[in-house]
């Protein structure tokens, strides 16, 4: 199979920019959230719809990125 | 336009495709989420999981002789198989594992430009059903380990105090300055946040383009030139757990042909936690004040 309809978008969670790629194989969805700079991955998800998909792990990324505390420097 | 140092490393995606199924040629993914390769993958290509296949998992280290040569066997790879290494990320993983290639010596190792993400921009073929390797009919036998490539603790506090090295801290810039102590979203491991003392900050990704693929060689050269690398010091990257700087490691190496260019694995997750270590907080000082 091919994989169809790959894209990505940049947004914003909790001042913390988020990278959300998702792409089509047959008939399942799968999105993917990373954190841009160091480029680590927060979230994988697999659903029906890109939406969905996407939400999932955008809801991941949330929880994840509500643990990092930032230090005075 | 300048071309890279060393070319014959990189692979394109095209070439992967018309190139997978030669006997000789072993493609392997490495991704940071050890379960991308699941989803799908390049047709033909087995997965190394980077937590539990390309270190030692009891012994911070990278992988033994021992275990790189079995890995090497059970993956049906020869001293002569080209090896064609890639993964998400940007080749993150696939950097590190090209990394421990060299140490142990293997020739012909090349990754994939562009990595997993440009396979799927282009919207090309995965296959989904994993990939076992036939093994190797003759047991892989390694060099010995060449750590001229591998700085480690005691290399790196001796060119801290000395001066006489470049280093070059490729984390995000909240990590380097001290705001972060690990990326955002991901465990602390450290006990305190910032950087080497006189460390220059380049963040890995800054040697990618948006589609995955590594800059041209004058973009590199203007990249790291201004942070002050060149032939005359040698270079060490490091970053948190030596992954990134690995990536470093392997574009300044291979791309721009620094001869004297080390990856520090144990990184900030070593510095960070030593006892009285010197540390650094904020953003680097401009190179005047070097």
């Amino acid at each position: 199979m091919n994989v169809e309809n790959y894209a990505e978008r940049r947004i914003e969670i909790d001042g913390w920019p988020v990278n959300v790629s998702s792409y089509q194989l047959g008939t399942k969805w799968h999105a993917k959230a990373d954190n841009v700079s160091p480029g680590a991955n927060l979230a994988r998800a697999e659903a029906d719809s890109r939406e969905s998909a996407e939400q999932q792990v955008i809801d991941r990324a949330r929880q994840l990125l509500a643990r990092t505390k930032r230090h005075e420097v | 336009m300048a071309s890279y140092a060393h070319p014959e490393v990189l692979v394109t995606t095209d070439w992967v495709a018309q190139h997978a199924a030669d006997p000789n040629v072993r493609v392997v993914e490495i991704d940071v989420d050890t379960k991308s390769y699941d989803e799908g993958h390049v047709p033909g290509a087995i997965a190394w999981a980077w937590n539990t296949q390309l270190c030692d998992t009891v012994v911070r280290d990278i992988l033994p002789k021992g275990q790189f040569e079995t890995l090497m066997t059970q993956s049906g790879v020869n001293p002569d198989t080209t090896l064609v290494l890639y993964g998400d990320n940007n080749n993150w993983f696939a950097a590190w594992a090209f990394w421990q290639a060299k140490i142990y010596g293997h020739k012909d190792v090349r990754i994939m430009d562009g990595g997993r993400k440009k396979w799927l921009a282009e919207g090309r073929e995965l296959e989904t059903a994993p990939r076992t390797a036939t093994p190797s009919a003759k047991a892989y036998r390694a060099s010995e380990p060449d750590y001229s490539i591998r700085a480690l603790l005691p290399q790196v506090q001796q060119a801290q105090r000395a001066g006489n090295a470049v280093l070059i801290d490729v984390r995000s810039p909240q990590e380097f300055t001290g705001e972060i102590l690990a990326p955002p979203g991901l465990p602390e491991t450290c006990q305190r946040g910032g950087h080497i003392p006189s460390a220059r900050n380049v963040p890995w990704g800054k040697a990618c383009n948006e589609d995955g693929t590594f800059k041209s060689a004058d973009d590199l050269r203007n990249l790291y030139g201004a942070e002050g690398v060149s032939q005359a010091k040698p270079v060490i990257a490091y970053c948190r757990i030596g992954e990134r700087s690995s990536h470093t490691w392997f574009v300044l190496k291979y791309l721009l042909g620094v001869d004297n260019v080390v990856n520090y694995d144990g990184s900030w997750t070593e510095w960070g936690n030593l006892v009285g270590a010197p540390v650094e907080k904020g953003a680097a000082k401009t190179a005047g004040q070097a």
